[in-house]
């Protein structure tokens, strides 16, 4: 027991002309159960105050803690210094835009990504306040819920290839969005309308299938299986749409 | 000077800031949410358990309606909640929860047949009508008649918080996030609106608005050990008082949770004694029974509590470098329930503690978990004092939790208070016009911008916030926990006040630029001192036992003198609140009677 810890940290505060990109070591003796949660504050209240990163829930359920540890993207509030080397390294997320040191603006991001695949159910009907809730099978509520599980963290989007080439994939979170709506009885989308917000190269057809996403996601949702799912989809439905159009059905 | 106007603000954007936010958009109102974080971070993503609403559809919930409901929830309240409220409340529930399948939640179904459920640790059967296949299911949360927990897994907040986002998306609502609301702006008689920091520039703006709303949940994290995420720091309760004329309710009125583990003070669920968990302390002796032979580890959730707190006073608590706690045993359940019944806490043991339950002991303590005090409103919403203020959510005290809340009713509470303090907003636009004086707009900015230049300039001292916020958590944790006596209040409230003096003397150590964290702490340690304060000096004046709220030199629940609800404001320059009591209730449905546990005698009335 009784490690001492070294921090490297990158740090950089773009609103400050003085500061530039560097990284800062921080050492800190190692205490029973410590996880990043409690060193970082340490760190932040006994060493450096201006020390930025981002910490809500600190319980693995809101998603705000994402960084890149030692290399990988991960919450920073469920790793445990125990599992780790004494030397740990921490960058912020590459892809979303910096605020400052370890500290990113996830929000912006994730809000176009939500316009992008209007992540809401689409309907026609008017809601009954007087009448009973519609019904729906228990599995398939179940089944929503293990897609719903998401919790913005942003660690799949941070571990993507074609994320960091293009500016404009929507990536495995946003096409595991769709899939939930697709699933989702109560949106009332037709398939070519999904195919329009996916079944392009900043969609599915941009993903190449290396899969870091799924290896990363702490939630361990099963991003693998709905990308595959949704391009045997997609690509059917680009077939029909490059059909002659009195071959096209019910578009 | 940067100004944004809308005809609603929500200060916060969790599942009660964004349910008034829908209802003014999809009335042709503009609204702006402002949260710290993406609005699904809020704290209601973290609920699990799930939200009360008498539908009455499961085996367990047959023949539950409101009116049962209404009992629980008064009864729940130990007779401290506004009557009024709590019936608007359940009757509008089972509305709400509907509302929320229509949007997308994908609430948990009946499934119809023979169904195994728990109670007790125990396995039973029971039957789910074919009839109402398919549903939405309930299931059992503690201190109810009836089982009326609606229900997704165990991610319910989660879910219903992402749906509600969705929809706000939908209807156009404007969410903007990394910004904090430092100040109001009023003229004393109308709100105006707040001055919010950017999070991510430090850069200041004025949000204008016909009607504000006050939803910043929880300010659990004025305690050092709370089950509250780390932004509910009661930003918005600041404000608010800091207006000096409008009143925070029931400020003493604590909730604590049994079952926080130690260091983080992450909930492990009460499912865990339910089941048969024992707590053990540092010589590894079950010492629950000698307290409660009755009931032992199953007493109610403040009972235990207590019992733990009283225990480590005797020096029988585990030190660790993160102070002393106890034991939670859950070892003799063995690994298969442990691995399935109990994931949920198999996973947070192995994730944040790196233990494992199956072989290993886990760290516990009482721990911080709700605030029944927020901003005072009307059965509408309305804030006391000022025009154009409203609150909602776990940041006001509107009134449906009185002394102590039921498991369960305060997600619902987000919604539905959402849902009718959303209409009665609505209402209030269709019926006037504010008028912005752009003086108050420009004092109140200039009043945020030099408060933020004295910090960076150190004009009224050095004092380390830090330091000061670990001082404010030492004396609050000592003297108003979960047991209260007049002594250690009294040495907690001056303690605090002496607190409050260095509060008013911090400085910076950094330059303050851009999303300076030091900055951010620095500016809302004084308004958290004064939370503290309210709570402190308000539990030294109320010389009764009364829910979560446990005189041990006043253990009776005293009807005569304390059916009342305490209203805290604070004098500009005052070193304490100003405090003023108000009937709990206006009118009786129900009269006071027993709660039905945790014991105490009762002063009636009419004694
Ligand atoms: C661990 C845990 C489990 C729980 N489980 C349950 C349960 O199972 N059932 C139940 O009924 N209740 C439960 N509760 C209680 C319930 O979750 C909360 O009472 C409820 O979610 C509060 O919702 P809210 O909308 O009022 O506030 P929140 O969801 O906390 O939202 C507050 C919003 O205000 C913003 N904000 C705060 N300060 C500022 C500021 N100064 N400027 C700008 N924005 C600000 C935040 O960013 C956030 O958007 C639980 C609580 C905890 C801690
Ligand atoms: S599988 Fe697709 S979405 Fe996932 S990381 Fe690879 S390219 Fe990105
Ligand atoms: S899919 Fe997984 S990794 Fe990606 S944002 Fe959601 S929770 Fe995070
Ligand atoms: S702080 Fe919420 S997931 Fe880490």
């Amino acid at each position: 027991m009784a490690r001492t810890l070294t921090f490297n940290i990158f740090r950089y505060n773009p609103s400050d002309p003085a500061s530039s990109p560097h990284m800062d070591t921080f050492t800190l003796p190692e205490t029973e159960r410590m996880t990043l949660f409690i060193a970082l504050n340490k760190i932040r209240e006994e060493i450096d105050p201006t020390l930025m990163f981002d910490f809500c829930c600190r319980a693995g359920i809101c998603g705000a803690c994402a960084m890149v540890i030692n290399g990988r993207p991960g919450l920073a509030c469920h790793t445990k210094t125990k599992d780790m080397p004494e030397d740990i390294t921490l960058m912020p997320l590459p892809v979303f835009k910096l605020v400052g040191d370890l500290s990113v603006d996830t929000g912006t991001w994730f809000r176009g990504m939500y316009q992008k695949v209007e992540s809401w159910v689409h309907t026609d009907k008017v809601f009954d306040p007087a009448a009973k809730e519609e019904r729906m099978d228990n599995a398939l509520a179940e089944q929503i819920y293990e897609l719903d599980r998401c919790i913005e963290c942003g660690c799949c989007v941070a571990a993507c290839g074609t994320a960091l080439m293009r500016e404009d994939f929507l990536g495995a979170v946003a096409l595991n969005r769709l899939a939930r709506f697709i699933l989702d009885p109560r949106d009332e989308r037709t398939e070519k309308a999904y195919f329009d917000i996916v079944g392009t190269d900043e969609g599915i057809f941009g993903c190449m299938g290396l899969l870091a996403c799924e290896d990363v996601c702490p939630k361990q949702i099963p991003l693998q299986e709905q990308l595959g799912k949704l391009r045997r989809k997609m690509a059917l439905a680009a077939v029909k749409n490059i059909l002659p159009r009195f071959l096209k059905k019910d578009f | 000077m940067r100004i944004i106007q809308s005809d609603v603000l929500s200060v916060g954007a969790g599942l009660a800031g964004e349910r008034v936010a829908i209802e003014a958009a999809e009335n042709g109102f503009s609204a702006i949410c402002l949260s710290i974080v993406p609005a699904r971070r809020s704290h209601s993503s973290a609920a699990q358990g799930g939200m009360q609403a008498a539908l009455g559809n499961s085996a367990m919930g047959e023949g539950d309606c409101p009116d049962v409901h209404f009992a629980d929830t008064v009864k729940g309240s130990d007779w401290g909640c506004d009557q009024e409220v709590a019936r608007l409340f359940c009757d509008n529930a089972p509305i709400a929860m509907r509302q929320m399948a229509f949007w997308g939640v994908p609430w948990n179904r009946v499934v119809p047949g023979e169904q195994t459920y728990y109670k007790g640790g125990k396995p039973f059967t029971a039957f789910e009508k074919p009839e109402n296949e398919g549903l939405i299911h309930s299931r059992n949360f503690g201190g109810t008649a009836k089982w009326r927990t609606c229900y997704t897994s165990d991610g319910t907040g989660h879910c219903v918080l992402f749906t509600l986002d969705n929809r706000a998306a939908q209807v156009g609502v404007t969410v903007i996030d990394k910004v904090e609301v430092i100040g109001l702006i009023h003229d004393g008689e109308t709100c105006m609106g707040a001055v919010a920091r950017c999070l991510k520039t430090g850069e200041l703006t004025a949000y204008l608005a016909k009607a504000t709303l006050i939803a910043t949940g929880g300010f659990g994290r004025i305690y050092r050990e709370s089950t509250n995420a780390v932004i509910c720091d009661g930003g918005g309760l600041i404000a608010a008082l800091d207006t000096g004329v409008v009143p925070l309710g029931n400020m003493e009125a604590v909730q604590f949770h049994p079952t926080g583990i130690v260091p983080t003070d992450i909930l492990v669920t009460e499912g865990c004694r339910g089941d048969g968990g024992t707590l053990l302390d540092k010589n590894e002796y079950r010492f629950m029974p000698d307290y409660e032979p009755e009931k032992a580890e199953l007493a109610s959730r403040d009972v235990v509590s207590r019992r733990m707190t009283e225990h480590m006073r005797k020096g029988l608590g585990v030190p660790s470098p993160y102070g002393d706690h106890l034991w939670l045993d859950i070892r003799h359940l063995g690994e298969h329930h442990i691995r399935t019944k109990l994931r949920e806490v198999d996973e947070i043991c192995q994730s944040f503690l790196g233990v494992d339950p199956v072989h290993q002991l886990i760290p516990v303590r009482p721990t911080q978990h709700y605030s029944m005090g927020g901003v005072r409103t009307n059965k509408d919403g309305a804030a006391y004092g000022l025009k154009g203020l409203f609150s909602a959510g776990e940041a006001a005290c509107w009134d449906m939790h009185g002394f102590n809340r039921l498991g369960g009713n305060s997600l619902a509470e987000t919604v539905v208070a959402g849902m009718i303090v959303g209409a009665k907003i609505v209402e209030f636009l269709k019926g006037a016009e504010t008028v912005i004086k752009t003086a108050s707009v420009r004092d109140a900015m200039a009043a945020q911008q030099a408060r933020i230049d004295d910090l960076i300039n150190c004009a009224n001292g050095r004092e380390n916030p830090y330091a000061v916020k670990n001082a404010m958590h030492d004396a609050i944790m000592k003297g108003a926990g979960i047991f209260r006596n007049g002594k250690d209040l009294e040495t907690c409230v001056a303690d605090l006040q002496e607190i409050l003096g260095r509060a008013r003397r911090v400085g910076l150590r950094s330059n303050g630029k851009g999303a300076n964290p030091e900055l951010t702490m620095a500016l809302k340690i004084q308004g958290m001192v004064k939370l503290a304060l309210c709570v402190a000096y308000g539990a030294l004046k109320r010389t009764e036992s009364r829910g979560a709220h446990t005189r041990e030199d006043y253990p009776e629940r005293n009807d005569r003198d304390w059916l009342t609800r305490t209203l805290a404001t604070w004098a500009e320059g005052a070193d304490l609140p100003t405090l003023n009591y108000e009937a709990a209730t206006q009118t009786f449905e129900l009269p006071p009677g027993d709660r039905g546990y945790g014991g105490g005698k009762i002063i009636a009335r009419d004694e």
